[in-house]
């Protein structure tokens, strides 16, 4: 029986359900049981393309099963479970069904072995993930909800197109590896790029993830750009350019982030930096780099929904997720602080902690096929990544100046979630077998070497210690950036002055760029409300006459048409 | 001449079917005047109507396989006599009209209720049966002059039913005297085109007339006609820019009168077009190529997106669906204007999808009136949670009008831009999915006012009954099977598309 029924199915079955259970602990289960369920049925299935169905003459394959969507549809399901163990508390039923509804259409999107199953499950994530947004109900939320939807139904559309013109010209809509060249594969490709938060298409990430529900962003940082990371890998696997694509975007968030106060969009600037790795993976294409990918993201998803639910806590109990408003929040908090650190020590890659295990994959790739420039930007973005997400963080938000706030402990629930998703992290850093062997190529790599661990360990550790050491002292630095340069080791040294020479230009680049889009929008909108608007031309009162006049244009040129032809 | 495939003695019940699908509904008009009781009105109107309903499918049935039935009216052998012509492609149209038209009585029964005054009504019914039996009249004859009385029938009988909304707005009047202006001078060049035909050719029955163009090739006469009758349909059509009269016209009638006009009155004319364009022209001819290509498809695309845009920045939900069915009809056009099976197929099929669609929205924008006392936005927000059933009936009409997978509108579109591919437009298929865009935007903001919107405060309004929610529910789950289940549409559109296409020799 559960062979025979895609994934997805499940959850989307278990959706309307929902609204029949009582409020309260067991529909609470239910949101708990559907991943579990998936995710052994995940475990158990044959490699192979299990179903099928025919649609308008063309056969749609909804479980293409191989080791690379394998993974994907696993760690979707580990991220539903956390997601919603996370959310025990919250009895809207808008956003438990849309958080079914979302994870099954992101995992049924992973087992699509064509595309047109993929664009349906697409628009699906799209549709379902804005609930989660909009469950917020403010005016702000709403804003940003239809933004968010605007761009994703716009990726579905460009999908959509794309995959039109790709079946009219091969009669093929089966999702395999794709070369660029084509208008069909460029669509195709610009709508993953859309979901993936490429650069100057990415905006929609940093606005949209942190105007959701404290739960909601748990959810949403999981499935959506994960979802175009798996795409990109299946479509367009050692596509050069993504390489300097995905460099890019492991820098320019990182300035973003540094001088940004609220701290879930840190992590969401983070995010994109953190997809730039697993972009720069999939651009590179060898095996080890697509494994580096699917490792990466699936550590990925672990840490980051950690530091989404850890500064989600925060936010829940205190109101704010405001660096300048919080801090000192370890007395009270302490537990949702050491998640935190965990978080942030697997974000960092600190040795033993996911990130390290899987990053190094990338990175390692990267050097083996003479990308030395891209590994060196990958270096520098590392340290980055260690500098907003590893530090300002947790530091903002728990230590720092004691904000006088004297909150509760999380709710039990959201300590569980963050306490298995902590386990997790730690267990793929210290016993990376299991995950390895799940990866879509044969791994013959260990992370643990002496060269390894102490290029990792120079990076972090000196500036883990002089952190320490602030603290234990008791001289707590007025702004975070101090403590970096208090590091007297060159590297770090150098690492301010870099950021603030890049900074400067980039950042004003990438501002003047967005600048400029939005300011054409906003001037096309205002044309098209003046031509077509109640007070526009084209929908005024016409006076019956004009409308005659209308009339015989018409015939006129008609007549002349049919005369001169 | 179809003479010796209907043998003159045709007598059974089943053989005067064609006849019968016109009568019901014709006879009943005067016998309502005649009666003249109120109570009685509405179910004379609703068994005529069924009865047709049945007729209408009973010819499909027939008719499905590509078979033609030719039907002499009165015994007269055609071309003198006038020929009742029933094929696929009119016999799906006869189904949509009066399928639309079962399911609009019961629901016009109630919402006429409080928007007409009782004393018309009477004298409503009849009209809109006249309403009805015209447009089937149009559809089913085979007489080119047949046509035009038919269709001044319908639109006569269709001026007065808009001009009844004057109870609730005054802007009626001025909307149906436009449209009465319009539609005349439509009529008038229409009538002209079918007497250039006729000095051309001597002949009124469309077959015949076809058959002599055939052997005239495109003489200056038939040219003029041929430039008469595009332009004289396409006002009916509401193609852009001779769409001006329609939006007024839908906004302001009663409720049901827009719901069943939209649904049918545009469809027919189209079909009269693709009638002309095929059968009686031929595509061939370089003067109906160039008509096509160099003005029915450049407003076409205008008609998807200037209208498309309008309707995005309207603020009356009623109006909003008025425009949006200009750009409907957009994409109608464009699927006749590529002159090729598939995109005769998308136009047929998309005529069909976008009547129920239609049919459903204008069904629950009339719940809205009926409850809410008006059709605005600011009226009608918050209503979501109110009237749960009628805005959920909007959310899944709409997405149908989107084109959604899944919704009927879906099917269509997806013909639509495997037409423009198989033609090689690329650009023609992207403009067809960007206008898609546009089509999310307006109904979007429909969903938003409902649902994201707060309910005014001490608000009393209440969910529409059970007459209106009823009709409406069938119309959107109609969307929503023929999204899922294409056979019945697309096979009848093909096999109408190759009747169609091929021409005069389809007639017979």
């Amino acid at each position: 029986m559960l062979e025979t029924l895609p994934t997805a199915f499940l959850y989307l079955l278990a959706a309307p359900l929902l609204a029949l259970l009582p409020r309260g602990a067991l529909r609470a289960a239910l949101l708990l049981v559907v991943p579990v369920l998936a995710a052994l049925q995940v475990w158990s299935l044959p490699l192979g393309n299990l179903v099928q169905v025919e649609f308008f003459g063309l056969t749609l394959d909804l479980m293409r099963v191989d080791k690379l969507s394998r993974i994907f549809a696993l760690i979707f399901c580990i991220a539903a479970f956390l997601g919603n163990l996370y959310a025990w508390h919250v009895k809207d039923v808008v956003q438990q069904a849309a958080a079914l509804l979302y994870a099954g259409a992101a995992i049924g999107a992973v087992f699509a072995g064509d595309l047109v199953t993929l664009f349906f499950y697409w628009e699906g994530t799209a549709i379902s993930s804005v609930f989660l947004i909009w469950a917020r109900r403010t005016e702000g939320a709403f804003h940003t909800g239809m933004r968010y939807l605007i761009v994703q139904i716009g990726s579905g559309v460009i999908l959509l197109a794309g995959v039109i013109v790709m079946y009219a010209e091969t009669g093929s809509i089966a999702f395999e590896r794709m070369e660029l060249g084509s208008l069909a594969t460029w669509l195709i490709f610009i709508a993953f790029g859309m979901k993936c938060a490429f650069p100057l298409l990415h905006n929609w990430l940093q606005d949209a993830y942190p105007a959701a529900t404290v739960t909601g962003t748990v959810i949403l940082s999981a499935f959506t750009t994960k979802l175009a990371v798996y795409s990109l890998a299946r479509g367009f696997a050692g596509t050069e350019i993504l390489i300097y694509i995905g460099a890019i975007m492991t820098l320019f968030p990182i300035f973003y982030a540094v001088i940004e106060n609220d701290l879930r969009r840190v992590l969401a600037y983070s995010l994109n930096n953190q997809l730039g790795f697993m972009v720069v993976g999939i651009g590179i294409g060898t095996e080890l780099a697509l494994n580096g990918t699917a490792a990466h993201a699936f550590a990925h998803i672990l840490y980051k929904a950690l530091l989404f639910m850890s500064v989600g806590a925060v936010l829940f109990r205190t109101g704010t997720a405001k660096g300048s408003e919080l801090g000192g929040l370890y007395k009270t908090m302490p537990l949702t602080m050491i998640f935190c650190v965990i978080g942030a020590a697997s974000i960092s890659a600190f040795p033993l902690f996911s990130g390290f295990v899987t990053k190094s994959l990338i990175l390692s790739a990267a050097a083996k096929e003479h990308y030395y420039i891209i590994w060196g930007i990958l270096l520098f973005a590392s340290a980055g990544v260690f500098h907003h997400s590893g530090i300002k963080i947790p530091y903002f938000a728990f230590f720092a100046h004691d904000s006088g706030k004297r909150p509760k402990e999380a709710p039990w629930n959201m300590l569980l979630a963050m306490g298995l998703a902590s386990f997790l992290c730690i267990a793929v850093g210290v016993y990376p077998a299991p995950l390895y062997a799940l990866l879509p190529f044969e791994v013959d790599y260990d992370s643990y070497t002496t060269t390894h661990v102490i290029t990792q360990l120079q990076l972090l550790f000196f500036s883990a210690l002089a952190f320490t050491v602030l603290m234990r002292t008791g001289i707590y630095p007025p702004e975070l950036k101090s403590v970096n340069l208090d590091t007297d080791w060159t590297y770090r040294r150098l690492l301010p002055r870099l950021i603030g020479w890049i900074a400067g230009p980039v950042g004003a680049m990438f501002w003047g760029l967005d600048n400029a889009k939005g300011a054409w929008l906003q001037g096309l909108i205002v044309r098209l409300y003046h031509a077509y608007g109640p007070q526009g031309r084209t929908s005024q009162f016409w006076p019956t006459g004009a409308m005659v006049l209308w009339i015989a244009v018409l015939l006129g040129v008609a007549l002349m048409v049919s005369y001169v032809s | 001449m179809a003479t010796e495939m209907v043998p003159h003695t045709a007598l059974t019940l089943v053989d005067q079917l064609p006849a019968f699908q016109i009568l019901a509904s014709f006879l009943a008009a005067p016998l309502i005047v005649v009666l003249g009781s109120r109570r009685l009105a509405w179910p004379i109107a609703f068994i005529a109507s069924a009865m047709s309903l049945i007729v209408a499918l009973m010819l499909l049935s027939q008719v499905m396989d590509g078979t033609v039935i030719s039907y002499r009216m009165g015994g007269w052998a055609p071309p003198l006599g006038i020929e009742y012509r029933v094929d696929a492609a009119n016999a799906f149209v006869l189904v949509l009209v009066s399928a639309i038209s079962t399911l609009i009585l019961p629901y016009a029964r109630t919402s006429f209720g409080k928007e007409i005054p009782l004393r018309h009504h009477t004298a409503f019914y009849a009209a809109y049966l006249l309403c009805f039996s015209g447009l089937l009249g149009v559809t089913i004859t085979g007489d080119a002059f047949n046509v035009f009385v038919f269709l001044e029938v319908s639109s006569l009988s269709t001026y007065v039913l808009i001009a009844m909304g004057a109870e609730r707005d005054k802007r009626a009047l001025t909307a149906a005297y436009d449209y009465l202006i319009m539609g005349t001078i439509g009529a008038t060049f229409f009538v002209i085109g079918i007497g250039f035909l006729y000095m051309a050719t001597g002949t009124l029955n469309m077959a015949d007339i076809a058959d002599r163009i055939v052997e005239q090739g495109g003489n200056r006469t038939i040219r003029a006609g041929f430039a008469f009758i595009v332009v004289g349909i396409g006002l009916k059509v509401a193609m852009y820019p001779l769409h001006r009269w329609l939006p007024n016209a839908y906004t302001y009638a009663p409720s049901a009168v827009t719901a069943f006009v939209a649904a049918t009155s545009t469809k027919v004319a189209v079909y009269v077009l693709l009638r002309f364009i095929f059968s009686v022209f031929q595509p061939n001819f370089l003067f109906e190529f160039n008509t096509l290509e160099y003005i029915i498809l450049p407003f076409a695309l205008i008609a998807m997106f200037a209208a498309s845009f309008v309707a995005i920045f309207q603020s009356d939900f009623k109006m909003m669906l008025a425009f949006s069915s200009i750009a409907q009809i957009g994409y109608i056009l464009l699927g006749i204007a590529f002159l090729t099976e598939t995109g005769v197929t998308a136009a047929v099929v998309h005529l069909f999808n976008h009547g129920i669609t239609k049919a459903a929205l204008f069904m629950a924008v009339g719940a809205y009136v009926f409850s809410a006392n008006g059709s605005y936005y600011d009226t009608i927000q918050g209503l979501g949670r109110r009237m749960p059933l009628t805005s959920a009936a909007v959310v899944l009409a709409g997405f149908s009008l989107i084109g959604v997978p899944g919704t009927a509108g879906f099917v269509s579109k997806w013909v639509l831009v495997q037409a423009a591919l198989e033609k090689g437009w690329w650009p023609v298929a992207l403009l067809i999915v960007a206008s898609s865009l546009l089509a999310v935007i307006y109904v979007w903001r429909v969903i938003e006012v409902l649902y994201l919107r707060a309910t005014p405060q001490g608000c009393q309004v209440r969910e529409a009954p059970a007459s209106m929610l009823v009709p409406m529910w069938i119309a959107v789950l109609a969307c929503i099977y023929f999204g899922l289940n294409t056979d019945l549409t697309i096979g009848a559109a093909e096999t109408a598309a190759r009747g169609l296409m091929s021409g005069s020799a389809g007639m017979r």
